[in-house]
């Protein structure tokens, strides 16, 4: 009952209705819209839209830069690790040399001194057995020398045996002196 | 009681038929008229011109209140939109404060909407949508404003700017493919003979009911909202009782949300449904 009422009530307003057209406000629908349409494109969309797409750009390009750069270092990164391994290889290998040559050096100078400080007994050896020979060679002169000393005097005053005696004791302590 | 409370709704409309204050009130509130009301501190009528450079129009073409948020919504949207630009001056491509936020809903109409339904060549067209799109979203918010109207939810503006929409479409698809093709192809192919004039007349009811479309859901969105919104106030005092004041406001705000919401639902689905069009016309199945 109600609802039919209400529907009559909007219904009576029949003068006025929701869907009347106006051809004024068409009219300066399309003029405001137009006018708006070439203000808008002048003064906002152009500016806006080529500001948007040269930041985008700005961005892609930093971000492809930023990629190459990074490419670049990990690059660089490379190489310089192959240095680094090459540099330190080659610092084992001049070890390895130099130790390698201090050990033959040391075997050669131990070698050496060895054979020197055998030369040198050797040689020691042999000035010593020299001047045993040289020692034994005179002490065998003088003794011979003792004797016919000995004899000559023996031979001179062989008087008698007491002087004999007395002449050997007296020689014998001599020599024992 | 459910007969008592249909009584009292039957006195009340009995009452306000009784006092010649029928509800054509709200329809009064929606519709355009020549008057801006400030109540209670006063009113500004409008002229009524119906003659141009001495020449009879046979309508008025003088300023109505739809006409005159119409105007203030586009000096809105170009003072706005052209500060927003400026920041742009100089090759600063810092966006910052209201450019942001316009940039925000420029990328969003550029990237979601014309991009996605016309693809190729939509720069062309970029510059229709993003005005309607923020012609339409300021009137829609205009309209939200205590005092002011929403001139969108006229239809003879709606049936203006679907016609634009129409005009940009048929503009569009002659253009990529040329006058003759255009029509040529909105036939379907590889249909039997005897179908094509049939299917002549449909094709071609079809391009005038797409705008159509466009035009009465624009309006009846924007008028629903405030209809019910005018309605559920409307209740307390059709009611005579102010115990009915708490629901009424509490659902008339929760319409109003929903309004903002349509607001800009609103504004997304014309210019979604504008490029779509646009991107059929200018694209054709072949």
């Amino acid at each position: 009952m109600f609802s039919y009422m209400y529907i009559g009530l909007l219904a009576s307003e029949s003068s006025v209705s929701l869907i009347d057209v106006n051809p004024g406000l068409i009219v300066w629908t399309i003029v405001t819209f137009i006018l708006l349409l070439i203000i808008l494109k002048k003064f906002a969309w152009k500016p806006i839209l080529s500001a948007l797409d040269q930041r985008e750009n700005a961005i892609k390009e930093a971000l492809e830069k930023a990629d190459k750069a990074k490419q670049e270092a990990q690059l660089l990164l490379q190489q310089n690790q192959v240095q680094i391994n090459k540099a330190e290889e080659e610092s084992k290998k001049i070890l390895q040399q130099s130790r390698e040559y201090a050990e033959k050096l040391k075997d050669d100078l131990l070698q050496k001194s060895k054979e020197e400080s055998a030369r040198l007994r050797e040689d020691a050896m042999q000035e010593i057995e020299r001047k045993k020979n040289e020692a034994f060679a005179s002490l065998r002169n003088e003794v011979a020398g003792i004797a016919i000393q000995a004899a000559e005097k023996i031979l001179k005053q062989n008087i008698d045996t007491d002087t004999n005696t007395k002449l050997v004791n007296q020689y014998l302590s001599e020599i024992n002196k | 009681m459910n007969t008592q409370v249909a009584d009292t709704l039957h006195k009340a409309v009995a009452d306000t038929v009784a006092k010649g204050n029928d509800s054509g009130w709200i329809l009064h509130h929606v519709m355009d008229n020549k008057t801006l009301s400030f109540e209670p501190f006063g009113e500004i009528h409008f002229p009524v011109i119906n003659k141009l450079f001495g020449y009879n129009l046979g309508f008025d073409i003088g300023p109505t209140k739809h006409i005159f948020f119409m105007w203030l919504s586009a000096l809105l949207v170009v003072v706005l939109l052209t500060i927003a630009a400026r920041r742009y001056r100089n090759g600063n491509l810092v966006p910052k404060g209201l450019s942001n936020f316009f940039e925000i809903l420029i990328v969003f109409v550029r990237d979601e909407i014309a991009k996605p339904t016309i693809g190729k060549g939509y720069e062309k067209f970029l510059p229709y949508l993003l005005t309607a799109f923020f012609f339409i979203l300021f009137g829609n918010f205009l309209g939200l404003i205590p005092y002011s109207a929403t001139f969108t939810s006229n239809i003879s503006v709606t049936a203006a700017l679907a016609s634009m929409t129409f005009i940009m479409t048929q503009f569009g698809g002659m253009r990529s493919n040329g006058p003759l093709k255009y029509f040529k192809n909105l036939v379907p192919h590889g249909i039997p003979v005897f179908l094509i004039p049939l299917m002549v007349g449909v094709e071609l009811l079809g391009l005038f009911t797409k705008p159509f479309a466009l035009c009465i859901r624009l309006f009846a969105n924007m008028i629903a909202g405030h209809t019910v919104i005018l309605a559920l106030i409307g209740l307390i005092f059709f009611m005579h009782t102010v115990f009915v004041a708490p629901v009424s406001i509490g659902f008339a705000l929760f319409i109003y949300l929903l309004e903002i919401l349509v607001a800009l639902i609103q504004a997304y689905i014309f210019t979604m449904l504008s490029s779509l069009f646009i991107g059929m016309a200018v694209h054709q199945e072949h």
